[in-house]
């Protein structure tokens, strides 16, 4: 494994062996010391052309805990919004001798075009593209349920998730379908039909218009952010239809499994897509997601930094 | 001044073995076995010989564009594809939208002289789709336009279309649409179905397209006129055309070699080089073309030529310019996806890519048979010898070509243009 771009470009074993060495790494993060000396003198570069602080964030305390020196390059007040190109962006990190480029861009595609160009020859990391995959958010979402719900098996097999909300514009969406599929869970997309690509067809999931017929027998909900301005771009008509049929609410809460979890990648829309007393409640893994992502990132950055011969994929 | 160039044992369209003596601009004696001394020979023992290709859709980004392609340039890309005619879109800087415009175009062609270069004239004003441009104007300026279109934009508001169709039929003039919903196509970025779901990518609905061609040729019918599709995509489209034809309605349409060769599968690189407008589109599209031009639903191939600078292309997909390189490549597809599989023979292909592209342009002295008297536009190919396509051997000032390291049948061997050899081939 030389870049981590999308979902579908891991094998099971793969996707298993970052679980299973971020359990083992949560472990030191559990401990008095927490860090290790593993990416000592590495350089890790967060490129970040599109705003997202918790991610940024979660890949910084990763490498950091690893011992990597972090360089931030954040879009806002750098060369990315003064319209440098994607191209110049990396020759540059290339030429400062960048181990690994960690990218999260408004463009679907933009890592993997980093990764097969020219620019640069380290590690990239998809931290987010356009409408495309957020593979590192899905590896962090998978973690979550088998920690809580595999009850000590490897995969997700016999697990029933549904993912509610914005498909159609969620990269965090279609990673996951392809992850907890591969994991052997059974996936339900829940939205309306606006919200849902031309194509889910031929998804390995299940799609259903009505979140109250699959409520009851979900082992998880992962709600998606829902953006207001998809209402002026006719996906719905307003807001308190949407909460109304998608959105996750006590009623909504009560009929779910006594073991159901409720999850969400944030940032949330209390009020939106789900409740407070949704997000808050015993249910819920939002707080855990997020502590998980750090311990899921450190096992992506070894793996890809530390130990690409014990993953045993060639380049 | 003028060359005799002898070509023999060349194949004619129509399967028969001749060679053909080009004298003072025109072909003087077509027979077996002739004797010319002093004559340029060209060795054609393995080669068609096809009236030059004459090409209704190329974009010279002349004026205003020069980085990308220059007539000239787009002339010599032309010529080593075997064209002796192409068609200057009219989306340049500033647009082709009145006499002045397309006369410096036309002019530059003349003085290029490797090839005939017909400026097409725009619909609207400016491309913006709300008053006519001076089509009369143009139409009477020395390079006597008779092809309008908006091409890059579609001709959206029907009355606007409507008054164009009927305003052209006072000199037998053609609108060329490019067909393409404005508002099921904001921000799109490649065809819309199974590849776009998965790469996140923004859909461009085949029905966007289909739901144009519908209107239109119901417009044509009404007012009585000639109709053009530009690069047709798709297989509802196809349907479309023959329905209308079947109706007696004056349409026709071209297809892009591109189309008629790659699918939206290309879009997984997220490379833009494969980025274009109109996108490409299914296995299912590509052979439901591939039908329509074998049974003539589908008039001509057009090339639709979109040279771009590499700045715009090496860079994120939904930044990238839409378009690709055609001209130097066309006809070598073209016997790969039509020739090569059996659906068309010579004959066709020259119908094709000669015949009915001028015959829809109004193209004097271009798109004419292979016989004595006719004009010398004549473009010789070995279909059998392959090529690799190399992005830096290329003859237009761009590079984006989506064929780039493919291997092709069939090398131009000279182009023929006024009696005068314009293009030969390095012997191989």
């Amino acid at each position: 494994m030389r870049h981590l771009l999308s979902i579908s470009d891991l094998s099971k074993g793969e996707a298993l062996q970052i679980l299973n060495t971020a359990e083992e790494l949560a472990r030191v993060s559990d401990g008095p010391m927490k860090k290790l000396p593993t990416l000592r003198g590495r350089t890790i570069v967060n490129l970040f052309a599109e705003d997202s602080t918790r991610t940024r964030i979660s890949f910084e305390a990763a490498a950091k805990r690893l011992s990597a020196d972090v360089i931030n390059f954040s879009a806002k007040g750098s060369s990315v919004s003064k319209g440098e190109s994607l191209k110049d962006t990396a020759q540059t990190l290339q030429a400062m001798g960048a181990d690994a480029v960690i990218i999260r861009h408004s463009a679907s595609g933009a890592a993997q075009r980093l990764a097969d160009s020219q620019w640069m020859t380290g590690s990239v990391v998809n931290a987010g593209d356009g409408t495309h995959e957020h593979p590192s958010q899905a590896l962090l979402d998978a973690f979550t349920i088998r920690k809580h719900l595999a009850h000590g098996g490897d995969d997700l097999t016999g697990l029933h998730i549904a993912i509610v909300g914005d498909v159609l514009h969620s990269r965090v969406a279609r990673s996951n379908v392809l992850l907890l599929t591969k994991l052997g869970a059974q996936v339900t997309l829940v939205a309306p039909p606006t919200l849902l690509p031309v194509g889910v067809e031929s998804w390995p999931v299940k799609v259903s218009y009505d979140f109250d017929s699959v409520i009851e027998s979900v082992d998880a909900v992962m709600m998606l952010r829902i953006q207001l301005e998809r209402m002026t771009e006719l996906f719905f008509p307003n807001a308190r239809e949407y909460s109304r049929y998608f959105g996750l609410n006590k009623d909504r809460l009560k009929k779910m499994k006594p073991t159901a979890i409720v999850m969400h990648p944030g940032p949330m829309n209390r009020g939106l897509e789900i409740t407070a007393d949704s997000a808050d409640s015993a249910r819920s893994v939002i707080l855990e997601q997020v502590t998980n992502g750090v311990s899921v990132r450190m096992a992506i950055l070894y793996l890809l930094l530390a130990g690409s011969q014990e993953i045993g994929a060639s380049e | 001044m003028s060359s005799t160039i002898l070509i023999s044992g060349g194949t004619l369209p129509d399967g028969k073995k001749a060679d053909l003596l080009i004298k003072d601009g025109k072909i003087a004696e077509i027979s077996t076995e002739i004797e010319s001394a002093g004559a340029r020979v060209i060795d054609a023992s393995k080669s068609v010989l096809l009236p030059g290709l004459v090409d209704l859709h190329t974009h010279l980004r002349e004026p205003g564009k020069e980085d990308a392609e220059t007539v000239e340039s787009g002339s010599r890309a032309g010529v080593k594809g075997g064209f002796t005619a192409l068609s200057a879109m009219a989306n340049t800087s500033p647009v082709a939208d009145t006499a002045g415009v397309v006369e410096q175009v036309y002019r530059l062609g003349q003085s290029t002289g490797l090839l005939d270069v017909f400026p097409i004239g725009a619909v609207t004003r400016g491309l913006e789709g709300e008053h006519l441009a001076e089509i009369g104007a143009m139409a009477d300026s020395v390079a006597r336009v008779r092809v309008f279109s908006d091409d890059g934009h579609c001709v959206f508001d029907p009355l606007v279309m409507r008054r164009a169709l009927e305003y052209v039929k006072k000199f037998n003039g053609v609108i060329a649409q490019h067909a393409q919903e404005p508002r099921l196509t904001q921000g799109s970025q490649m065809n819309e179905g199974i590849v776009s779901s998965q790469l996140g990518l923004k859909g461009w609905p085949a029905i966007a397209e289909e739901s144009i061609i519908a209107r239109d040729v119901l417009l044509a019918d009404h007012v009585q006129a000639r109709l053009h599709i530009c690069h047709l995509t798709t297989a509802g489209g196809v349907e479309i055309i023959r329905w209308a034809k079947a109706r007696g309605i004056n349409v026709t349409a071209e297809v892009t070699p591109h189309h008629l060769l790659l699918t939206d599968e290309l879009a997984r690189s997220y490379d833009p080089v494969f980025k274009v407008n109109p996108p490409l589109r299914t296995e299912a599209d590509v052979m439901a073309l591939r039908e329509a031009l074998a049974d003539g639903t589908i008039d001509i191939v057009a090339t639709d030529h979109a040279p771009h600078p590499a700045e715009t292309k090496e860079c994120e997909w939904q930044e990238a310019s839409f378009g690709m390189l055609g001209l130097e490549t066309a006809l070598s597809i073209v016997n790969k996806t039509m020739v090569e599989t059996g659906l068309i023979n010579w004959a066709t292909v020259a119908e094709r890519m000669s015949y009915a592209p001028a015959r829809i342009g109004l193209y004097e002295n271009q798109g004419q048979e292979l016989k004595v008297g006719a004009p010398a536009h004549i473009a010789v190919m070995d279909p059998t010898s392959l090529f690799r396509v190399d992005r830096d051997l290329v003859a237009s000032r761009s590079r984006n070509t989506p064929f780039h390291g493919m291997e092709l049948p069939g090398q131009i061997v000279a182009t023929i243009f006024n009696g005068e050899v314009v293009f030969e081939g390095s012997r191989s």
